[in-house]
Formats: C-alpha cells, structure tokens, sequence
C-alpha cells in the first residue's frame, strides 16, 4: 500500500464530466427501456405487472424509499465504532 | 477405495493428514479431496447406503436424491474454489478447520435420519469457528464464542427435536415433517437459528466480517445453505415460511444500505438472499422448490465471488470499510471486474447467474398469486441491486479516490475469482445444465421478451435512483459507526440487566443480611455491657458490710432450716 505518485496517468473517470457521462448515459437507458414498454406483448401474472413501465417505476420508488428510510434509521440505530467495546 | 465412503467423510478424515504436508504438496493435496469428493459425488447411486441399527434407531447416514445431490455438488465445487483462493495461507488451523467444516456440510445434505444431520450439524458449528478464531483477535474471540453458542444451541434444539419426533411418530427419517407436534417446531426452530431466520440472524453479521479474509468465504457458502437444504428437505409447503422469508428479504437491506464495513454489508445481503430461497420452500411447488435449489446453488458462487473480492482489497488496502476506501480500480482492476460480475450476478442481470435463478421464485410466486410477497421480492430484488450491486463496487473501487495505492490481489486469488466469475456468467448464459440438476423436470423459460425487458427495467432504474441520490446529495455517505441490531439484546441489554440483577436484587439480599446480623451482634454485646460493663450490675462494688450482713442472712437461714 502507498500514496499515488504525482506523475501517474489520468484514469477517463478522474474527470468529473466523464461521471457525468456515465450517469446521462442510465438515464438515456432507462427512457429507452421505458418507451420499449409500448412495442411488446408482456405476458403477466399479475395485473399490475401489466401497467405501462410498472418495473421501472416501482424500481425507482423502491431504491428512493429504500435510501432515504434507511437514512432515517440511522438516527436510531448509529452508534460509535467502539460501541460494543466500551 | 476412497470413493467409497460416504460423501463428506471424505474431506472430514482427509483434513487430518493436512498438518502432515508442507508447502506446494498440502496445497494440491487440499484442492484434490474436494476433487474426488466431487467425483464420488456423481458416482454414487440413487438411494440409501450405509443403513444399519444403533439401539432401536434405524440409522441411513447417506441418503441420495436429486435435492441432496444439487446441493452436495454445489458444496464440492464451493470447496474447492475456497481453497484455491487460501492457497497463500500457511496456517494448518484454518486450512484443516476449513476442510472439516465443509465436510461436514456435505455429510449434513447426505444424511438420511435425523441423528445423522445432528452430528454433521453440530461439526459445521465446531469446524468452523475455527476460520473465525483464526484472525487472532479479541473482537474476533468474542464473536466466535458468540457463534458458538448459538450454533450449539441449534443443534442442541435440533437433537431435543429429533428425540421427541421419535417419541412422537416412532421414525427417526429426515424426510418431509410439516409442522405438526412438539418435535417438528424445536426441528423448525433449529434450522431457522442456522438459516438466519428474522431476529434469529445476527450471529451471522456478528461473525462473519470477523472471520479471516479466506475464512468468510468458506464461511459464506456452507452453514446457512445447509439450514436451507434441511429446511427444503423437512418443512416444504409451510405456508409460514413465505412470511419468514419475505420478511428475511425485505429488513436486512436497510442495514446494507448503512453499513460501513463491506463485508458486513455482504453479511446483510447475504441474510437477504436466503429470504428468496427460503420464501420459495414456502411456497413448496416445483417450481418454488426448484427456484430455491437453482438460488441456492448460483448465490453460493456469487455471494463467494463478493465475498472473496473484498477479502482481496481487505488484503491489499489492510481495511474494508467504505470509509476509507475508493478509487481502487486503479489499482486492483482484475479484482474490481471480477467483483463487478459478482455484482451484476447477485443483482439478477440478464446473462448473468441470478437471472436465471431467481426469477423461478419471483414467478412462483406470482403463479400462485402471493401478490404481497411478489411485490417484497421485488422491492427486495431492486434493493439488493441498490446495496450489492451498486454500493459494493462503488464505494471499494469507485467513488472518491481515497489515494490508496496497492498491489492487485495474489495470483491464486486472481485464479479463484476468475473460475467463479466464469460459473457465474456460465451459468446465465447457459442455465440448461444447472436446470437438469435440479430435484424436478424444468418446465421454464428464464430468456422472454417480457422477463429480460422488465427486469432490466427494474435494476436501470434502481441505478438511475442511485445516481440521483448520488448527485443531489441525499445520498448517506458512509461513516464510522455500529449500527445496533437485534443482537443489541444479548451484546448490552442482558448484560446490563444481569447487572442490575446482581447489584440491585442480590446486592438488596446481602445487605439486609448484614444488616440484621449487625443489628443482633449490636444487641448482643449491648446486653453484655449492660450486664458485664463498667455500670453492669455483675460489675458493681458492693461495701464489706453488706457482704457480712449478707452472710449473715445465709448462715441465719441456715441454721433455721437445719433447725427445722
């Protein structure tokens, strides 16, 4: 284990714009998967696997919820590194 | 010959021999017993073997079929990936304790009667405490006795279990039980502590991020996947269980989410894979049953591959938490493609081994029109994508560049995680071979139009709610911390109320003791004084005079009654 040296090669996502990139470039997948919603015949189970772009939209909500609850348990649940130590 | 003896044994006896070899020699010799194990694996016949009597019990130490056989195959294979990934380890405790441990998981998938699974199920426990004491530290000492007792109590309830079925219905089999009588609920019981079952689980994410880097991936592959094959084998159907594991699937997502330490973050997700397989054995159709062996088997070699890569930057970077590391793509860039594929495996990406796994589940479920749990698994499937998928490789490889820069992994670690890496795309891409496994005849098409599509609908977008959260800072960074859990009950709230116990109910006794025999020394010498003391009356002085009279008195009475 070292420090990097000074004169170490620039990796593509070092540059801030290259990560922007990469985020456009989900966003850009996910329009396409969704709109790809309209030119198939789904075969369901359950209807509300039907909906238009249901998986995308439930996906989405699900993470968004997933995090920001998560966040919110934090303040029940954190405690220091050391806690069981003490 | 070798091949001959039951499944398992065959590593348990041949572990032995390992103190005996030194260097390049105990390294072949390891990886070659899980070889022929393998091999004898898929020699053996269909049925009983080994049966005999011991008292009144009919004993069948190794029963075949195609459920004991997809997880038996599974464990050899887990084996030796193990150890080709240990081979820099020159420590005859762990490297024996490992041998051992997956043993005697195999034995426990062949075992036909309950007695039998007892004895394999108590040596897993035994075994593999072992690669936790390894690391050789105070937290990791105290975790592992931790692991113990509870692994012990497991198999403790399981032979109390096992002697009441027997009490009960006169068959000692491990066969399909159900939920019925006294015995089959401390059976059921007993498996749950093995399978990580909600409020059951935290010695699971108490011990493993302790264990040594090479021990949690022996770890990660044995203990709680034979809970699942005995849970498939005895309880099948058992409507509770969908709820157990929907339950098991959906809570340890939010600990991943804010979990510091990665390899605790892989325990968590690890909790919640077992809720996939564990919700489709409670279903109980074939196609349930199916999708829980199929997950089984792909999840062992993806959650080994995760496991396995963070115990690569663990070695090279000397820590894992997400904390303190990032930008070591630079760096390890075998290791961090490597664990890409475990990510997108663990995620069910099309192509990818969770893809073809899972959805037998999610699809079981749906079929049977469990419509709450599908939309669990669901919510369960896009967090894991979120947690696993994302969170691992992002925060170790990615992210901020914490400036570390270190060597990438050893080669032999490089060679396991390729091998995996290659079963986990093969397996996607190719699922036939693993769908011929399985205990029933598949009747499944994993690559629809409609199952690709709405799947990659569901992990782009779960990707797209990470970069949001991401950018817009909502995002919790990773921090420092312990996130109490269940476990908090037995690590600080039994303690602390033992104390009080001590302190507050003995220390009240003890002092009403002493107190009251204070208080009947205090009277006791008060007497004494009042008759001895300086103003007593034993002590008083009395003049001559009186003593004459006195005598006089005597000698008067005297003489009147002699006189009488």
């Amino acid at each position: 284990m070292s420090e990097p040296s000074p004169d170490e090669k620039a990796y593509w996502l070092d540059n801030p714009k290259n990560v922007a990139k990469v985020f456009w470039s989900v966003v850009g997948t996910c329009v396409i998967l969704f709109v790809a919603d309209a030119f198939y015949h789904k075969h369901v189970e359950l209807e509300a696997e039907s909906w238009f772009g249901f998986y995308g939209i439930y996906g989405f909500v699900a993470c968004v919820a997933l995090v920001l609850a998560a966040k919110e348990l934090r303040k029940i649940l954190m405690r220091g590194e050391d806690y069981y130590d003490r | 010959m070798i091949a001959d003896l039951p499944p398992g044994l065959i590593l348990i006896l041949g572990a032995f021999l390992v103190p005996l070899l030194r260097g390049w020699t105990r390294n072949i010799y390891m990886v070659a017993l899980p070889i022929v194990g393998l091999a004898s694996v898929l020699a053996i016949p269909d049925g009983n073997h080994f049966a005999f009597r011991l008292f009144d019990y009919g004993l069948v130490p190794v029963r075949v079929d195609s459920l004991s056989t997809v997880f038996g195959i599974i464990f050899h294979v887990a084996a030796i990936l193990s150890v080709i990934y240990a081979f820099h380890i020159r420590d005859t405790v762990q490297q024996t304790a490992g041998l051992v441990y997956a043993g005697a998981a195999i034995g426990g998938v062949f075992a036909g009667d309950l007695i039998t699974l007892f004895i394999y199920w108590e040596l897993t426990a035994i075994a593999s405490v072992f690669l936790i004491w390894a690391s050789r530290t105070e937290r990791s000492y105290r975790s592992g006795m931790r692991y113990l007792v509870i692994q012990v109590g497991s198999g403790v309830l399981l032979f109390a279990g096992a002697l009441v079925h027997y009490a009960e219905t006169g068959s000692i089999l491990f066969d399909k039980m159900g939920l019925n009588g006294t015995g089959t609920v401390l059976i059921f019981i007993a498996f749950g502590i093995k399978c990580a079952f909600p409020l059951l689980h935290n010695w699971l994410q108490d011990s493993y991020p302790e264990a040594t880097i090479t021990g949690t991936v022996f770890l990660s592959a044995f203990t709680t996947k034979l809970a699942v094959y005995a849970l498939a084998r005895g309880f099948p159907g058992t409507e509770m269980l969908i709820w157990i594991g929907a339950l098991m699937t959906a809570f340890p997502i939010f600990y991943a989410v804010i979990e510091n330490d990665l390899r605790r973050v892989l325990a968590y997700s690890l909790n919640n894979q077992l809720g996939f397989m564990v919700v489709g054995i409670g279903i109980g159709t074939e196609l349930a049953l199916n999708g829980t062996a199929a997950h089984a088997f792909s999840h062992i070699l993806y959650k080994a591959l995760l496991f396995m890569s963070m115990g690569a930057v663990l070695l090279r970077a000397g820590t894992i938490k997400g904390s303190e590391l990032g930008g070591l793509y630079k760096s390890m860039p075998w290791t961090t493609g490597f664990c890409i594929v475990g990510a997108a495996s663990i995620s069910a990406f099309p192509l990818f081994s969770g893809f073809i796994s899972k959805s037998l589940i999610l699809s079981a479920a749906a079929h049977e029109g469990h419509w709450i749990t599908w939309g669990i698994l669901l919510f369960a499937s896009a967090g894991v994508f979120h947690h696993s998928g994302i969170k691992i490789p992002y925060f170790a490889f990615f992210a901020h560049d914490s400036g570390i820069r270190c060597r990438e992994a050893p080669w032999n670690m490089l060679l396991a995680m390729g091998v995996t890496a290659a079963l986990c795309i093969g397996i996607g891409v190719w699922p036939q071979p693993l769908y011929g496994l399985l205990p029933y005849t598949v009747d499944f098409t994993p690559y629809t139009t409609t199952h690709v599509i709405t799947q990659l609908q569901l992990l782009m977008f779960s990707a797209l709610a990470f970069g949001f959260l991401m950018r817009t800072g909502l995002y919790p960074p990773e921090v420092k911390s312990t996130n109490i859990d269940f476990d908090v009950v037995y690590r600080k709230l039994l303690p602390w109320l033992w104390n009080r116990l001590i302190i507050e109910f003995c220390g009240g006794i003890w002092a009403g003791i002493l107190g009251s025999s204070r208080r009947r020394i205090e009277r006791f010498i008060e007497r004494l004084y009042r008759h001895h003391g300086p103003y007593g009356i034993l002590a008083r002085t009395w003049p001559t005079g009186s003593t004459v009279l006195w005598v006089g008195v005597m000698l008067g009475g005297l003489l009147l009654i002699y006189y009488l």
